[in-house]
């Protein structure tokens, strides 16, 4: 048996080794709101949080998170207290079809976390000193995160409005 | 993908004699694994082995356990600080979310993105010796340029493993029997040759425990990756420089280019006509000349060629400037 602790809750699977991470919450835990994209780590639809760092979901085996604490989109908040980056997306129109937006959000929340912790990226200028959350460098940051719709301008503005939100509340 | 036995490494020692293939971060072997590219029978978990550090060595260098993330390892202030080069290498690789899993051990193993190593009803010598190359004569725009054989005309995808080599790094491992070695990157990748399935000089069974840098001897770093995207993609050409300079020349110069061969690729006599000489456009393109004298284009990537001088010289202008 593997025990995996999603959103807070532990579950118990029996479950063959071959599976995801992302199969294991889909299939055996009714836990669909991760979507399973290019199954490859090429789209970041599968984009959850383990030990709050995200990572592409399809990419993992299950049987390897045992002890980790893994968030997933329905960890972050429900239709009735939605989380702010949800909430951004709803108010800035970050999608289309929607299928990419489970993997944009987590994967937007848990680069936040980057940012706060001071990690540089490709985009930044200076090395040494971390980085302010610029469009630009929010584009860097989420390029493992695609949309076939290209709601990208909505998404950049949603990440930022969540990002200033989420900075008041702090 | 096929079956597996799957066991859990508790210690280094350990690690070897359960005789399977090592998983860290698993973000290519999985790939491939999927595709059935890679089918072993037996894997072994080392991500509970105490290999996460990054530790300050007695020399006044750095010591990277082979499961320090790419992320942790490109955010740690002393790698920005004193080896800004690997840094900026680490960064211009992949996405946020494959370098948070993403190791320096598995990076440095992980495997061509030839699309016919990729495609198992195509040949490949490297995925099946024997089978041929589809990559000679085929589609081949992102292929090697030099040290190619008529095996194998694929390229190392690392970015991380490009700016180690300018910054002379040397790979810590483990062998079965307990014994230990340490083996200049420089000698860590093998060319294609007529066995390009074997990729490194490991024994079965060895382990890569962690990377040492050496003290950082300063200098102008810098990391210049060309590609098809402006983020996410691998390197057509990227070039590392380490240059030091002293009243106006070049007091010694290290380089390394990625996507121009099976191993991140160095050139000492590059490096040598470089040495005490005054930075000019023409120095560069001796340097150039000297990188590219046996360049191979295959056609489709024989591009590779001037964008490799032009990318050189760039960066060289750029690593020359100041003191």
């Amino acid at each position: 048996m593997t025990t995996l602790k999603i959103n807070g809750v532990e579950h118990e699977l029996d479950i063959d080794a071959r599976t995801s991470l992302l199969d294991a919450c889909r299939d055996h835990l009714a836990l669909t709101g991760s979507k399973k994209g290019c199954d490859h780590g090429q789209c970041g639809a599968c984009t959850m949080l383990v030990n709050g760092r995200r990572i592409n979901s399809c990419l993992t085996l299950a049987i390897m998170h045992e002890g980790d604490e893994i968030t997933t989109v329905e960890g972050l908040g429900d239709p009735d207290n939605l989380h702010p980056m949800q909430a951004a997306f709803l108010e800035h129109d970050g999608f289309q079809c929607g299928y990419c937006t489970p993997g944009q959000i987590v994967s937007a929340v848990g680069m936040l976390g980057e940012v706060a912790d001071g990690w540089p990226s490709h985009a930044s200028a200076d090395l040494e000193n971390g980085a302010t959350l610029s469009g630009d460098e929010i584009r860097e940051r989420m390029s493992g995160n695609l949309c076939r719709c290209s709601a990208y301008p909505n998404i950049v503005d949603a990440i930022e409005t969540a990002s200033t939100k989420l900075k008041e509340n702090a | 993908m096929r079956p597996f036995e799957y066991a859990r490494a508790g210690n280094v020692s350990e690690a070897g004699q359960l005789a399977g293939r090592f998983i860290a971060g698993g973000t290519n072997l999985l790939d491939l694994m999927k595709l059935e590219v890679e089918a072993p029978e037996k894997l072994v978990d080392i991500t509970r082995l105490p290999l996460d550090k990054i530790e300050d060595t007695e020399d006044g260098g750095l010591r990277i356990g082979a499961l320090v993330t790419n992320s942790d390892l490109a955010a740690d202030p002393r790698i920005r600080r004193d080896y800004e080069v690997l840094s900026r290498a680490l960064l211009a690789g992949a996405s946020g979310q494959l370098r948070n899993k993403a190791t320096t051990g598995g990076n440095l193993l992980q495997r061509t993105r030839c699309g016919y190593f990729y495609e198992p009803s195509q040949p490949c010598n490297k995925r099946e010796p024997g089978s041929g190359c589809g990559a000679i004569g085929g589609f081949n725009r992102i292929h090697a340029i030099l040290g190619t054989s008529d095996k194998c005309i694929a390229t190392h995808p690392s970015d991380m493993a490009v700016a180690m080599q300018a910054l002379e790094a040397t790979v810590e491992t483990q062998k079965t029997d307990g014994s230990t070695r340490e083996i200049p990157l420089i000698e860590f990748h093998r060319l294609s040759g007529d066995t390009p399935e074997i990729e490194t000089v490991l024994e079965p069974g060895e382990l890569i425990t962690a990377v040492r840098l050496p003290k950082s001897q300063g200098g102008n770093q810098v990391y210049r990756k060309v590609r098809d995207r402006a983020s996410y993609a691998f390197a057509l050409v990227s070039v590392a420089a380490v240059v030091k300079m002293d009243g106006g020349k070049i007091e010694w110069a290290r380089l390394a280019f990625g996507g121009l061969a099976h191993k991140p690729w160095r050139n000492h006599d590059l490096e040598a006509a470089l040495k005490g000489e005054a930075p000019s456009s023409a120095l560069f393109d001796k340097a150039a000349d000297i990188l590219l004298a046996d360049a191979k284009g295959q056609g489709e990537n024989d591009f590779k060629i001037p964008l490799a001088r032009r990318t050189l010289k760039a960066v060289l202008a750029q690593a020359t400037k100041g003191a």
